[in-house]
């Protein structure tokens, strides 16, 4: 029997009359790296609510790591750790006195704490904080502190929220390795994230939500391989409507035109690309599918502000 | 609207964590706290005890100062839960996320609510025993039973700080707060005994201070510091107490459907 962390059946939550989860069914394996992803509004965050035990569900069923959620969310927090989405660390205390709250709330004795304290600290690459306040860190220290302090229980899953939002390439190359860590430790990772390179780079499955429903789940390149055709070429500048209309509508698969940019996406980019070297005002770029030409196709291209 | 869960608060030793991470930041911020905690009420007393009651003469059978440090230690611990179960409270919950950070952790609403309320109790008995520190070094202070004073300063503080988390839960802001304060603190810190006994007020108004939680603790301080018998002990543990316990459910309600839907 495959061991899942988290089981959700038709879970469904209901606000004022509308259903912003509605039916969504969810098996996350133990030891995987899974993403949920989804535009603004989708349904992500109250899903995710609901399998931390913090939003009841108006229906369906939910396990998480073997509890029933949300009755026994409290025995399921002792197994589980959050990064949420924005840093909640205390203000008022120095990097290893938030670890060492944390803790507390666990009811983590303190002489397993400060044996562990060591671990957190290099794991945060923050040894060398240890005592400085929260005050003087960087957005990534404070977000990687975030997720030392999720790991004050030595937890089996831990949930992260956007972990990399708002960070700089150079802490997002840091938290990544960081997850990757733990996945090699064997720990179950749930995130959610806009960064579709993020997803494709960590998941070993992922589902795309909207509308409060599970669109497609799999593994990236299966939703790749799936869903789009495997060649994309971006192209713009002047005249780029006349070239897909005349020429570009004959040579791919499907066109695709958003704001200035038109995207074409093909089995064999070749006859294409040959006939955008005949025009030297077009801009162009070759790539592979990837995620986000999925995600886009499945969620639609126009702006979410809900 | 969603619905309330009116739920019995389920209480737990996990609410201790909380009392400790706030008695920690006061620590490392006691500074200021304790200035306020010695000044104000010192400031009182000078100016009201003595400058004021140089003119008043004597109170109840007691010198006016007497009269009054017994009121503003009272006085006192009602402020200083209602503040740090108003403004401190509202800033763990909505601006540092502090709540939300101990709600992933196995800590309940329950036993943050719980904690919140027993450090509020805590930080009155603080400014309880600062003020009866002054009090009895400027001689105002009767025998050592006086030192009964702080435990009625912590149930005090836990009526409060309860009274007070349930407008927290349905603030908007910290604006909403002053609400709170015109109509139900203020009228109750002059009205309660603190500065002058209830008898002088027209009956109605007395029938309503009566029904209200300060005036309780107030009728048992002031014996228990000038060293007079204690009158009716029961009915006055027993509002402050019927206040905080209802008070901790209510908010307990309140909170539930502001955080957890």
């Amino acid at each position: 029997m495959t061991d899942f962390v988290v089981s959700a059946r038709q879970l469904r939550k209901v606000y004022g009359g509308q259903a912003v989860v509605d039916g969504v069914d969810l098996n996350i394996e133990s030891g995987q790296c899974f993403g949920l992803l989804g535009p603004n509004g989708a349904g992500k965050t109250t899903t995710l609510r609901m399998l931390l035990g913090l939003t009841p569900p108006d229906g369906g069923e939910l396990d998480v790591l073997g509890y029933e959620i949300p009755r026994q969310a409290r025995q399921m927090h002792t197994r589980m750790g959050l990064v949420p989405q924005a840093d909640n660390l205390d203000p008022d205390f120095s990097v290893s006195q938030n670890l060492r709250t944390y803790a507390r709330y666990f009811g983590i004795s303190k002489a397993v704490f400060e044996q562990r304290l060591p671990q957190l600290l290099a794991f945060a690459s923050l040894e060398h904080k240890a005592d400085a306040s929260i005050g003087t860190l960087s957005g990534g220290m404070q977000r990687r502190l975030t997720m030392a302090r999720a790991l004050v229980n030595d937890p089996e899953m831990v949930v992260l929220d956007e972990p990399t939002t708002g960070l700089d390439p150079q802490a997002r190359q840091l938290i990544w390795h960081r997850l990757r860590e733990l996945l090699v430790q064997g720990k179950s990772l749930l995130l959610t994230t806009h960064y579709m390179d993020e997803a494709e780079r960590l998941c070993d499955r992922l589902a795309i939500m909207d509308h409060g429903r599970i669109l497609v789940e799999g593994s990236p390149a299966e939703l790749i391989r799936q869903h789009i055709e495997p060649q994309v070429i971006e192209v713009y500048g002047p005249g780029v409507e006349r070239w897909g209309a005349d020429l570009g509508r004959n040579l791919v698969q499907r066109l695709e035109q958003v704001g200035e940019t038109l995207f074409c996406y093909a089995d064999d980019e070749a006859a294409a690309l040959a006939s955008l070297c005949q025009c030297p005002q077009l801009q162009f770029i070759h790539r592979r599918a990837n995620l986000e030409d999925v995600f886009l196709k499945l969620t639609g291209k126009e702006l979410r502000d809900a | 609207m969603p619905s309330v869960n009116f739920a019995l608060p389920r209480f737990s030793r996990r609410c201790f964590p909380v009392w400790q991470r706030n008695a920690q930041v006061w620590i490392k911020l006691s500074g200021p706290s304790l200035v306020g905690n010695f000044g104000e009420p010192l400031l009182y007393l000078l100016a009201l005890g003595y400058g004021l009651g140089g003119f008043i003469g004597e109170v109840d059978g007691l010198p006016y100062i007497v009269f009054l440090s017994t009121g503003i230690i009272c006085s006192s611990a009602m402020n200083t839960a209602t503040f740090e179960c108003l403004y401190s409270a509202y800033t763990r919950m909505k601006v540092q996320e502090t709540w939300a950070a101990m709600m992933a952790a196995p800590l309940s609403l329950d036993d943050i609510v719980l904690g919140e309320v027993l450090w509020a109790g805590t930080k009155s008995f603080i400014s309880a025993a600062a003020i009866l520190l002054v009090a009895s070094l400027l001689g105002l202070v009767h025998g050592w039973q006086a030192l009964g004073v702080l435990p009625m300063a912590f149930l005090l503080g836990c009526c409060f700080g309860a009274m007070a988390l349930v407008v927290t839960a349905i603030s908007p802001s910290y604006d909403f707060f002053l609400y709170y304060f015109t109509l139900v603190i203020t009228p109750m810190f002059l009205l309660s005994g603190v500065f002058f006994p209830l008898e002088s007020v027209p009956v109605w108004v007395q029938s309503g201070i009566q029904l209200l939680p300060l005036y309780h603790i107030v009728e048992l301080v002031r014996p228990l510091m000038t060293g007079r018998p204690l009158d009716g002990v029961i009915l006055h543990l027993l509002v402050p107490i019927a206040y905080g316990l209802a008070a901790i459910w209510l908010a307990l309600a309140l909170l539930r459907r502001r955080l957890l839907i």
